[in-house]
């Protein structure tokens, strides 16, 4: 049974960390966190319900669709409601700015979706069975799905000039101007491409609960934050480390004390880590010089 | 000689406070010039502002005969302007190597890249050993020896180095002035030097000005300027 918890945690912690993903890179470059970016992953969920639905497209053009959606998505929220705040009590405004970005949606998915909860089979499952141990074809794809994204991410960020323009603005956006970096491509990059993987993330966990609803964000995001926070916000490991630690325990803790408090585990979980470490596994010990 | 920049007249605010006021100084092609001043004189608010990071409140800066006043950061680096920040800005994060990679940020000449780069390493042999390393772990001359072959690593026309010896030692100092001056005479490059060490900027630049409260009280020749015992009493300690 334990294995097979395991990987359910896995499973899960590896969307989580997709999730995280996106939370951590704007954190990293702008400092903020940006609470719409569950409610772009929702909206473009219930693009690929009907892009499914609708339109019957094969699962990996739709997925690769609702992905690049999800991106332009994202940097559209970006440009509308952080981009111009740029003076004042900038990090107060954007949080607002951001909190109602995210009702935003929610509210149109609602208008134009509805507020139901609706099915999403996008893939036939099978499953297959080895001594006690059962996986899915969609737990498979799901894997397999995770750690390319997770690659692809990888080599982006820390084999190519844009990797190091992001992490450079990262550090300061200031003296990445500097650089002749255009920081205002890159920012907006960043938000693409956690939005890209958001989407992907979305397709995902829709189907393998076979639910997409207007608030469907609300419960992964917070969760997906969690990883975030609890890996160190700002740092790409910690982020996937978080979403895969928040996945397992949380499926450990449902299978072995109660399914009822699954919810929960997360974030006890990143209270107690944040009480023993504040900056996250992996943080950077953040120290002002005066 | 020709004008590669040409301040007239600037004044810039924060907020409501006037951190320069009506300041004026040119530097020709290939000079090096210092701008010398005590703590909160206005020398990195006159470097943020030529490098696009601030915006002036009114007057002109003119590169190459081109107004450049509030213009983006980032496109000023294409045109010839690299700026080593006060604190050397340096990505700690990054590796030396990185570093030394995102000063070329723009450029797509491959070859001549890589030419500059083994320049660069020679200049600065210190980093050549050191190019794996996260470039946090420097000490505080490797980190301005960084920021200085990574402002080159842009090929500058103009090279606008601030406070390049604030918190080195002494024998580190006088190490950083001498490759400012080998940068000088090798590459040709005009050199823009923001000071408060006055005695090493003296030495290395032709022309200076001195600059307190936001405003220009002094200028001349780097000679005439460190034989004048006004200035030896109140900048070198004479």
């Amino acid at each position: 049974m334990f294995f097979q918890h395991l990987l359910n945690g896995i499973i899960v912690g590896g969307i989580y960390a997709m999730v995280a993903l996106g939370y951590s890179m704007v954190y990293g470059v702008l400092q903020i966190v940006n609470w719409a970016h569950a409610d772009v992953l929702m909206f473009a969920t219930f693009i690929g319900l009907l892009l499914t639905t609708y339109l019957k497209m094969p699962v990996f053009a739709m997925v690769l669709l609702v992905a690049l959606f999800a991106s332009v998505l994202g940097m559209s929220v970006e440009r509308v409601a952080y981009r111009p705040i740029k003076s004042g009590n900038r990090k107060m405004a954007v949080l607002v700015s951001a909190l109602g970005m995210s009702t935003f949606l929610q509210n149109l998915a609602q208008l134009i979706f509805g507020s139901g909860t609706r099915q999403f089979k996008a893939i036939e499952s099978k499953s297959f069975s080895f001594s006690g141990f059962t996986i899915t074809n969609l737990q498979i794809l799901i894997l397999v799905v995770t750690s390319v994204m997770l690659l692809i991410l990888y080599i982006l960020v820390y084999r190519t000039k844009i990797g190091i323009a992001m992490r450079a603005c990262s550090v300061s956006v200031d003296n990445a101007k500097l650089m002749g970096i255009n920081t205002n491509l890159i920012i907006s990059g960043t938000f693409g491409v956690g939005a890209f993987m958001a989407g992907v993330a979305g397709i995902l966990i829709g189907v393998y609960y076979s639910a997409v609803y207007p608030t469907m964000g609300y419960l992964l995001g917070m969760k997906a934050f969690a990883a975030a926070i609890l890996g160190g916000i700002g740092s790409i490991p910690g982020a996937v480390f978080g979403g895969f630690i928040i996945g397992t325990i949380e499926s450990l803790g449902a299978g072995y004390i109660s399914s009822a408090y699954r919810d929960a585990f997360a974030f006890f979980v990143m209270i107690l880590i944040l009480v023993v470490r504040p900056s996250g596994l992996m943080g950077a010990k953040h120290i002002d010089k005066v | 000689m020709s004008s590669v920049l040409e301040v007239k007249n600037l004044f810039v605010n924060y907020g409501v406070v006037p951190a320069l006021r009506d300041v004026s100084f040119h530097v020709d092609e290939g000079e090096t010039v210092a701008l010398i001043g005590p703590n909160g004189a206005g020398k990195t608010t006159t470097m943020h502002t030529i490098s696009g990071l601030l915006k002036p409140k009114s007057g002109e800066i003119e590169y190459c005969g081109k107004s450049i006043g509030g213009t983006e950061s980032y496109k000023l680096v294409s045109a010839g302007i690299s700026q080593v920040p006060e604190g050397r800005g340096i990505f700690p994060i990054l590796t030396v190597a990185e570093n030394i990679e995102i000063g070329a940020f723009l450029r797509k000449d491959k070859a001549e890249i890589k030419r500059d780069k083994d320049w660069v390493y020679e200049l600065f042999p210190r980093l050549k050993e050191r190019m794996k390393q996260i470039s946090g772990t420097l000490s505080g001359g490797e980190l301005q020896m960084l920021a200085m072959a990574r402002a080159l690593m842009a090929r500058p026309k103009l090279l606008l180095l601030d406070e390049p010896s604030m918190g080195l030692a002494p024998v580190i100092v006088e190490d950083v002035f001498h490759i400012i001056r080998q940068i000088n005479k090798e590459r040709h490059t005009t050199i823009l030097l923001v000071e408060q060490n006055a005695q090493m900027a003296l030495t290395a630049a032709n022309r200076a000005y001195i600059i307190e409260v936001g405003q220009i009280v002094r200028e001349g020749n780097a000679k005439d300027l460190m034989n004048d015992s006004e200035i030896q009493k109140s900048y070198l300690g004479l």
